[in-house]
């Protein structure tokens, strides 16, 4: 393969349908948002573009910058766990037998096959509480109450008079569990490309020369997945940090994140500049966290060469 | 949109046709009506008979595409660019008046909807649409309290339950998600009326709500009463036709009115500027507020009739509920809301975001 330099032409030739498809399906429209991020309303269903600075002025309110908080915040405890689920996980997958590989990763990939409100949906009918979740729980409860009564310990009702359904939805919790959920794939995959590509010969020099599996593992598989461990946070955290769907679902009357917010300007509050500008505030701070990642693997590279 | 396909159909696809009819007995009325005319409906869910737009297909040859949206403020976003191609829409009353000002609604030709006559007196004439000359009321009715007659000491009749006085059901109460329904139920139980326009009254209903809202599990888009239903909380603010709905299901749960009143709302049927069918709308409109057709509607839906004519033909259980057809104090106390300016829409809408994020 010619490097593009020598071939300019077939170069060209070949990422034009990706350029005019990214021009056209994301710069153009994106182009309009940004347009209308500086507009004002007038009227009931009109804008006009003004070059006005108000609907960032109004981004910036505390109250606004709080949801962001907030959604940051969720976003990067979803991230975490994320992580620490699925490193291991795809620690798992690399170092399966080879026929398994596919199998496995298929596994992993199998819940994008259904739909994200369905399986939102799901999650709601087992955390719920009349859901499988509780009922499960209550299956057990009935079970040790029978044994107590069964020893004679059963007048002192040491479980409880009955069995206390819990409270799973409608809160924080129920909205990170449903985001790791949907998410964990996005982490596993980039982090099972790095440990794949991995030179076992490292491992194994690091546990000839007397390291623990711990040790190994923390000092040398950790940093030379850093790529993959980068790459999986950012690919993570991003559509996290934007989500509207999990946590209007999953969420209680304390949840709204920046995404709910967007959405809510573009429907009930019929204020669409507001919305395009918290949507370029939004993106702002995933730019932010792009250019952090840039830095780290900039810094990364300094310290290899040096 | 969907265009109908029966005008461009060539010789050729046709015979195909033929032999697909052949071959599956099902396709035939698809087929059928395709050849005739259309009509393209956006309605709520759940909100129509079992076998209307059948009916209403046999009856005049007519099909129906038929399309959901959850709220006003789906409809509305949906048709604000422009109507996609919808010829029958159903908004609230306030919804509706927004829409006629900004011109998203054509007028009606009442000569061609002769079962108007049907509509009870009070019904023919609107505040939001003088003279009726943009809308006809398809349905009406309150928000009040569903609640699990089990979990509760007596019926919460007031709006303090779920706001200032929700302590003994804490955590068990949900509420409506559209940001003005919310402020204004609030500013009921304080007393001022939901269409006051005065700040500081409307953020003592903030202030309310703000306080309130630790006893609060969930902020629920249309969905309390399956809340209610599967055990989730015991007391919600919803739809009264919504509560009967569920209340079919199971016998522990009920509705109650709230001493302070609440909203009086109807929804209308509007033509959308721009509508590829409008004569098809009106037969359409027309067919709905025949008698018979009305009644079976309400009878499925439980929501209280605008018709007088379909009314005749309701059962006297349906009459006599008091949470289809409210009590007169509760009918005068409460109100119907106006649109009151896209000032006041965003002051809801703000609200709701502060005491989510308070």
């Amino acid at each position: 393969m010619d490097s593009w330099r020598s071939n300019r032409g077939l170069f060209l030739l070949l990422t034009a349908p990706a350029l005019i498809w990214l021009a056209l399906f994301f710069l153009v429209p994106l182009g309009f948002v940004w347009g209308l991020s500086f507009g004002e309303r007038q009227g009931i269903v009109d804008t006009a573009i003004t070059g006005t600075l108000d609907n960032y002025a109004r981004a910036i309110d505390p109250l606004y910058l709080g949801v962001l908080w907030q959604s940051l915040w969720i976003a990067a405890i979803t991230t975490a766990i994320c992580l620490v689920v699925g490193f291991p996980v795809a620690m798992a997958i690399s170092f399966a037998p080879p026929r398994w590989k596919p199998i496995l990763l298929l596994l992993i990939i199998l819940p994008f096959w259904t739909n994200l409100l369905i399986r939102t949906y799901a999650l709601i009918a087992v955390l719920r509480i009349r859901g499988f979740l509780n009922f499960g729980l209550e299956w057990l409860w009935v079970q040790a109450d029978a044994a107590l009564t069964f020893v004679g310990l059963g007048d002192y009702h040491l479980l409880g008079e009955r069995y206390q359904p819990l409270e799973l939805l409608y809160n924080h919790g129920a909205v990170i569990y449903g985001l790791v959920y949907v998410h964990l794939p996005f982490m596993v995959l980039p982090l099972y490309a790095a440990l794949e590509r991995l030179d076992r010969s490292y491992l194994e020099a690091s546990l000839d020369l007397g390291a623990g599996q711990f040790r190994t593992l923390m000092s040398i598989m950790v940093p030379l997945a850093a790529p993959g461990i980068l790459s999986g946070v950012i690919i993570t955290f991003i559509p996290a940090l934007g989500t509207f769907l999990t946590p209007n679902l999953l969420g209680g009357p304390d949840t709204q994140m920046i995404g709910n917010v967007i959405e809510q300007q573009f429907k009930s509050a019929n204020d669409w500049p507001f919305g395009a500008a918290l949507s370029f505030l939004l993106m702002y701070v995933t730019f932010g966290a792009l250019a952090l990642r840039a830095a780290v693997v900039a810094r990364r590279s300094r310290l290899v060469r040096a | 949109m969907v265009r109908s396909m029966g005008a461009r159909t060539s010789r050729r696809q046709f015979v195909k046709g033929s032999v697909a009819v052949a071959v599956s007995a099902p396709m035939l009325p698809k087929l059928a009506a395709a050849q005739a005319r259309q009509v393209n409906v956006y309605n709520w869910d759940t909100y129509i008979g079992e076998t209307t737009l059948d009916d209403f297909s046999a009856a005049t040859g007519i099909d129906v595409r038929y399309d959901l949206f959850a709220d006003n403020a789906e409809l509305f976003a949906r048709l604000r660019e422009g109507n996609p191609g919808y010829d029958i829409i159903v908004p609230t009353n306030d919804f509706a008046e927004r829409m006629i000002l900004a011109e998203m609604i054509q007028p009606l030709d009442h000569s061609r909807i002769p079962n108007m006559a049907n509509l009870d007196p009070v019904f023919q004439d609107a505040e939001f649409d003088p003279g009726r000359r943009y809308t006809l009321p398809y349905f009406w009715g309150t928000i009040g309290i569903g609640y699990r007659i089990s979990a509760v000491d007596g019926p919460p009749d007031s709006w303090g339950a779920i706001f200032d006085e929700s302590d003994a059901n804490a955590n068990r109460i949900s509420w409506l998600a559209e940001p003005s329904t919310v402020v204004q139920m609030a500013l009921k139980r304080l007393g001022h009326s939901l269409n006051t326009t005065d700040m500081g009254a409307l953020e003592e209903a903030v202030q309310l709500l703000i306080a309130s809202k630790p006893n609060i599990r969930s902020i629920a888009g249309d969905n309390g009463q399956d809340l209610l239903l599967s055990g989730e909380v015991d007391l919600c603010m919803e739809w009264n036709g919504d509560l009967l709905q569920v209340m079919e299901e199971d016998d522990d749960l009920s509705f109650a009115n709230p001493r302070e009143g609440g909203l009086l709302w109807q929804d209308v049927f509007a033509v959308p500027t721009e509508a590829p069918h409008p004569d098809e709308a009106h037969e359409f409109i027309n067919f709905i507020l025949e008698p018979d057709v009305h009644a079976a509607i309400a009878d499925f839906i439980y929501y209280a009739l605008p018709n007088a004519a379909a009314k005749e033909l309701m059962s006297e259980d349906y009459l006599t509920n008091p949470a289809i057809f409210p009590p007169d104090e509760v009918l005068a106390r409460s109100e119907s809301a106006q649109y009151l300016g896209e000032e006041i829409s965003r002051f809801y809408d703000e609200a709701m975001t502060r005491v989510r994020a308070a």
